[in-house]
């Protein structure tokens, strides 16, 4: 049972999104922006970066969706998003993506153990400035939903397949208000 | 947050959401929860912005300052409210982990009157602010050791918010006065 009254059979963080519309706004378009922006990082990677740092942080629902959405991005591919959640760098991955995993690995922990050999290692396969800073907010921001989701003791399913949906869907669609107004219809219903 | 705009605004709404406007927890309230969060995450820039912000509205003098470093130092040893007391207990617990809050840690929190909304955003800020920290320090920025400069940063936010800000003024503001000193 969550830890405050949220609208029934919402899972993880839709019901505190549906709670609290007003800070759901820039929560979302912070999602948006991170994760389907113009980026020279593909949104298949923001989101394995999400899936990763989710992962380590032990949050079932984030790393469960956001591990569906990477999967969309890449064709239904699970086994290697898989791969890259448990182990990056024993993945099927380029370097510059495991050198990036590495430093939301760090980030994760706590943003002081980011060296500068990590950023170094980053640089040496191409990574730009722009790419390190979206992975260590993408790392930190997933550091805050994981938080969120799990400090208000959202209900969250642990059933991989009931994540597919979802992936392809924020595949599609995204982040921002029609999804989120259909979750607001079912909550009223 | 000058190097990205795009990612700067919807991080400045929500802060401006979470810290500021009509609420039953008051400003200096939860700016003393952000405040308390960046110091367990021993961030010296979000604690220091923060905790100055939060002495300003609770009146800026001396004494308001020693007040949120005694918050930092032992939360039950002050004055604050059984329910403060209890929601920063909360937001310490979402510090280290969401899954660290237990039942009874949300119950303490009722028996003391906080409401869901009050314990949903607590929930959040302490989440927020693990996630600015881990953005100012993972990006290794500089961060000055000035209290001058916190203080001028405190005042400023206390009055004008988080949305639309020019945030090279603090810094303008004291070098004027160091400038009208000096002569």
């Amino acid at each position: 049972m969550a830890h405050i009254q949220l609208p029934d059979g919402l899972p993880g963080i839709i019901g505190p999104l549906t709670f609290s519309p007003e800070t759901a706004k820039p929560l979302l378009e912070l999602a948006e922006t991170l994760l389907r922006g113009p980026n020279t990082l593909t949104s298949a990677e923001r989101e394995m970066i999400a899936a990763h740092v989710s992962y380590r942080n032990n949050c079932d629902f984030c790393q469960l969706s956001h591990s569906a959405a990477a999967a969309a991005h890449l064709q239904g591919n699970y086994d290697l998003v898989e791969q890259i959640k448990a182990n990056p760098e024993a993945a099927a991955v380029s370097d510059k993506l495991k050198a990036l995993l590495a430093i939301a690995g760090k980030v994760q922990q706590d943003g002081k153990q980011v060296t500068s050999a990590d950023v170094a290692r980053a640089r040496e396969h191409g990574a730009t400035d722009k790419e390190i800073h979206d992975t260590v907010l993408i790392a930190a921001a997933f550091c805050m939903y994981n938080r969120y989701v799990d400090g208000l003791g959202t209900w969250q399913p642990l059933d991989r397949e009931a994540y597919r949906e979802m992936g392809e869907q924020l595949a599609r669609e995204g982040y921002v208000r029609d999804r989120f107004q259909d979750s607001q219809k079912a909550a009223q219903a | 947050m000058v190097f990205s705009p795009e990612t700067t605004k919807p991080l400045c709404d929500l802060v401006q959401v979470l810290l500021t406007g009509l609420h039953t927890l008051t400003p200096a309230e939860r700016e003393m929860i952000a405040t308390y969060v960046s110091s367990e995450n021993d961030c010296y820039y979000c604690q220091h912005c923060h905790g100055s912000t939060a002495a300003q509205h609770l009146g800026g003098k001396d004494a308001d300052y020693e007040f949120i470093s005694e918050i930092k130092k032992n939360v039950d040893a002050t004055s604050l409210s059984p329910k403060m007391k209890a929601l920063l207990n909360i937001a310490g617990k979402v510090q280290k982990g969401g899954k660290q809050v237990t039942p009874a840690d949300v119950a303490r929190a009722r028996a003391e009157g906080a409401t869901d909304k009050e314990i949903h955003d607590t929930v959040l800020i302490a989440a927020a602010f693990c996630m600015f920290n881990r953005y100012v320090d993972g990006l290794g920025t500089w961060q000055p050791q000035d209290p001058e400069i916190y203080r001028e940063i405190g005042q400023q936010t206390s009055k004008l918010g988080y949305v639309g800000r020019d945030y090279k003024k603090p810094l303008e503001a004291i070098a004027a006065k160091q400038g009208n000193r000096n002569d």
